[in-house]
């Protein structure tokens, strides 16, 4: 209080910060005291108050999956400020986001970087749409270089179902009113950190506080609420099941039989379950084997389903660590269980960050499109040189798990999956331990540790060389795949070293 | 002994299923030409057929290619195809008398001699699938020495009587026929398809009824049935260790010289000895069931 100290009498005052001396004025009225509203009428509102140009990076999350209208709500308000020479940095794309091909079309997008992409616009893309490479990165890589700044977000536009006028915004509503649900906002998280502005789109505005929460109103500088943020059923589905598709779950259960025996299923080991029906269903198997041995897991980490959620509702898995929620019970989980937590993409597979959640996994199940006869793998294009999936955090968990183990049929179709070269590579064969199909298996020579603990449990083991020849026996060897010199997608591996480029698909002879 | 546990039906038209056949464990595939194949496809899956079984390993599996009728025209026309392609089996429909077999066999046989390949090297099964078949059971049992099996097909038989499938009460009779005539003539019996793929319960239901009659297997229309019925014919652990008991004091007996062979004090007589084989080779412990 003024008068009541003499400031400096206090021994080493000059040593500490401090904002001069009190005076009455520090104390706002009570009755003038009132929580801001960050809240702006319309997106238009949002986007001009960020101050958004030409030239700039803007971001989105891929959490509202193939149900999402927030990326193509902003862009089309984007392109009608006139705004152009934008790069999109969206953690992922889906087959929803074929109207950006217009604002490529147009000069509002010039670069895009992205996890993956689906459907019409990456058709457009690997026909050489745009004249600067796509940039996948992996879901590490990306955080990774958010973190850092060498992808750097000017505006953030980040989809939420319920926000507070804060900015206090979550994947979930505690109201039962909610429309949309979508879980985990972790990828989101990172870009509502690093960003210069971030604006949260919602559907839900809901009462202070918004918690538990996912992005804190610290990070927010705008909330604009929307009518809809998306199609529910493209957000999410109710529980994902479990494949019923006879050669998926022998390939489950096969994988299933290699974890039992690789020496990594213990008590309180820690797993992830990539997506992909025979991923997903070895978790069924793992299962039964859990209950039968009396083991439990740690935790589990990753993309999260229902039978993940379910497992840990039995008591057999401890603790759950969810980038990302893929169905309704996961998300509903993540609400209602305590010790299923959400993270951020950092947390989850930043490669920076030696402590990230995936150096901690003893196992991860994955899918691939192909494999190579070097373990490769290629989860981008298709057999046709199309780009048709996304990096995910495939080679983030590949190389953190103390065993990846990659399961694929043997075939789809007429086309073979074990292959000489990949199309693209994701994954670097270096880091993938055992391949599980449904004629065979086969550990990489560089893991005797695995071969040795698996022989020993009279697992029949064959080579990559072997299973490629098998392949080719029942489809035949496919001519290769016509491309173009021109590059237009570049394979980023996590350290978002360029690992491959994606170039355009030549179609010459189909148009003669 | 060959098991016949599980006979996978694979359309013969369906490519993607034929390549993956043989990666399901099933003791026997069957691929179709018959019935799940619509006429416009039929010569299609002939060559499909034909090409699957010339080119890809189904090791360790039986194959069996079932044709069309003779009656129907497709028939012969299947034979001529198939037989080329040295399945083990070939099966037919609908068999109604002992004379169908003895037709099919014929031209089976000439086929075999055009193509060099060795006569009678062809087995044959029958499936029944009406009354008057039922009736015959006995008889197109000892109808061909090519025979390995009959069959029961359950969807035609219902019919022909006049009624629906519902708890198995309705092939009592068919089913009792069936599996005494193929043991009279020392041949496997197998029964028919559940066709309620989800319904493992049901399936299972189904099967411990036809186990306990004595068939030898059953049809199966969808891999996921192959390992719960490879599951339930396994014998126990309690059950595996009598029989290796049996087949032990049977080897001392026959070591020592004696034709009597006793356990726990009492005489072991010789059905006893054959159930015991069967039991250890049902468990995969062929080795074990020898007596010497």
């Amino acid at each position: 209080m003024m008068g009541r100290v003499d400031i400096s009498k206090i021994p080493n005052i000059d040593k500490i910060n401090y904002n001069g001396e009190y005076t009455p004025d520090a104390v706002t009225p009570k009755s003038e005291v009132e929580m801001p509203s960050k809240v702006l009428p319309s997106i238009r509102d949002a986007i001009i108050a960020s101050g958004l140009k030409d030239g700039m990076t803007i971001s989105f999350h891929h959490h509202f999956r193939n149900g999402d209208y927030v990326v193509n709500m902003v862009m089309d308000e984007i392109a009608k400020l006139g705004i152009k020479n934008l790069t999109v940095a969206a953690s992922s794309l889906a087959s929803c986001h074929a109207p950006l091909i217009e604002h490529i079309k147009n000069g509002v997008i010039t670069h895009i970087e992205t996890s993956g992409m689906r459907g019409e616009l990456a058709e457009a893309i690997s026909r050489g749409l745009m004249e600067t490479p796509v940039v996948f990165r992996s879901h590490g890589g990306r955080a990774d270089a958010i973190k850092n700044d060498e992808l750097h977000i000017d505006v953030a536009f980040l989809g939420a179902p319920s926000c507070d006028v804060l900015g206090n915004a979550n994947g979930y509503t505690r109201d039962e009113t909610g429309a949309t649900m979508c879980g985990s906002l972790g990828y989101a998280k990172v870009d509502a950190e690093f960003s210069d502005c971030a604006i949260v789109i919602t559907d839900h505005i809901v009462p202070y506080p918004n918690t538990p929460l996912a992005l804190p109103a610290v990070h927010i500088r705008y909330v604009v609420e929307v009518e809809e943020l998306g199609d529910p059923d493209g957000i999410m589905s109710g529980a994902t099941r479990y494949t019923k598709n006879p050669k998926e779950l022998m390939i489950a259960k096969n994988a299933a039989n290699v974890i039992e025996h690789s020496g990594y299923f213990y008590d309180g080991f820690a797993m992830q379950m990539g997506s992909g029906g025979a991923a997903l269903a070895t978790a069924r198997f793992l299962r039964e084997k859990m209950e039968e041995k009396g083991i439990k897991a740690h935790f589990a980490l990753g993309g999260i389903t229902g039978q993940i959620v379910e497992m840990h509702e039995a008591g057999l898995i401890k603790k759950i660590l969810d980038v990302q929620s893929f169905d309704l019970t996961a998300a509903e989980s993540l609400k209602n269980n305590r010790f299923h937590t959400q993270i951020d993409g950092c947390f989850y597979a930043g490669y920076d960050y030696k402590g990230a959640a995936v150096n901690a996994l003893d196992f991860v199940v994955l899918s691939a499109l192909e494999i190579d006869t070097d373990f490769n793998v290629n989860v981008l294009t298709g057999s046709d040189g199309v780009i048709r999936g996304a990096i995910g955090g495939h080679p983030d968990t590949a190389a953190g798990a103390k065993m990846s183990v990659v399961v694929a049929p043997l075939t789809r179709g007429r086309i073979p999956t074990i292959v000489d070269k990949v199309n693209t590579v994701v994954t670097p064969g270096i880091t993938v331990d055992v391949v599980v199909t449904d004629q065979g298996i086969a550990v990489n020579p560089n893991r005797p540790d695995i071969i040795e603990k698996l022989e020993a449990a009279d697992i029949l083991l064959t080579d990559i060389e072997s299973l490629k020849v098998r392949a080719e026996k029942i489809v035949g060897k496919p001519d290769p795949i016509k491309f173009k010199d021109r590059v237009v997608a570049l394979s980023l591996y996590r350290d978002n070293s360029i690992i491959d480029v994606i170039r355009q698909i030549d179609e010459d002879d189909e148009e003669e | 002994m060959r098991l016949r546990r599980t006979m996978m039906f694979v359309p013969g038209n369906n490519p993607g299923m034929i390549k993956d056949a043989g990666i399901y464990g099933a003791d026997c595939i069957m691929f179709d030409l018959e019935d799940s194949v619509s006429i416009t496809e039929k010569d299609a899956a002939r060559f499909l057929v034909y090409s699957a079984l010339t080119t890809l390993d189904y090791s360790p599996a039986e194959i069996v290619v079932r044709i069309n009728d003779l009656s129907s025209g497709l028939g012969v026309q299947d034979l001529e195809a198939i037989v080329r392609a040295r399945p083990h089996v070939i099966r037919l429909p609908k068999t109604e008398t002992a004379q169908d077999v003895i037709d099919c066999e014929k031209e089976i046989e000439r086929i075999e001699k055009e193509a060099g390949i060795p006569v009678g090297s062809t087995g044959m099964m029958a499936a029944i699938e009406g009354a008057e078949g039922v009736l015959n059971a006995a008889e197109i049992a000892k109808s061909s020495k090519r025979l390995i099996g009959i069959a029961l097909g359950a969807e035609d038989y219902v019919t022909d009587l006049k009624t629906t499938r519902s708890d198995g009460t309705e092939l009592a009779f068919a089913r009792g026929m069936i599996v005494n005539a193929a043991r009279a003539a020392g041949i496997d019996a197998l029964d028919t398809v559940y066709s309620d793929v989800s319904n493992e319960e049901g399936f299972l239901a189904e099967a411990t009824i036809i186990k306990k009659m004595g068939f030898s297997g059953k049809s199966v229309i969808n891999p996921r049935q192959i390992d719960p019925l490879h599951r339930l014919f396994k014998p126990s652990d309690k059950d595996i260790e009598k029989a290796r008991a049996i087949m032990e004091a049977i080897r001392d007996a026959n070591a020592r010289g004696s034709g009597v062979a006793s356990l726990n004090g009492k005489m072991i007589d010789k059905p006893v000895v054959t159930r015991a084989k069967y039991l250890l080779e049902l468990a995969g412990l062929e080795e074990e069931a020898e007596e010497e």
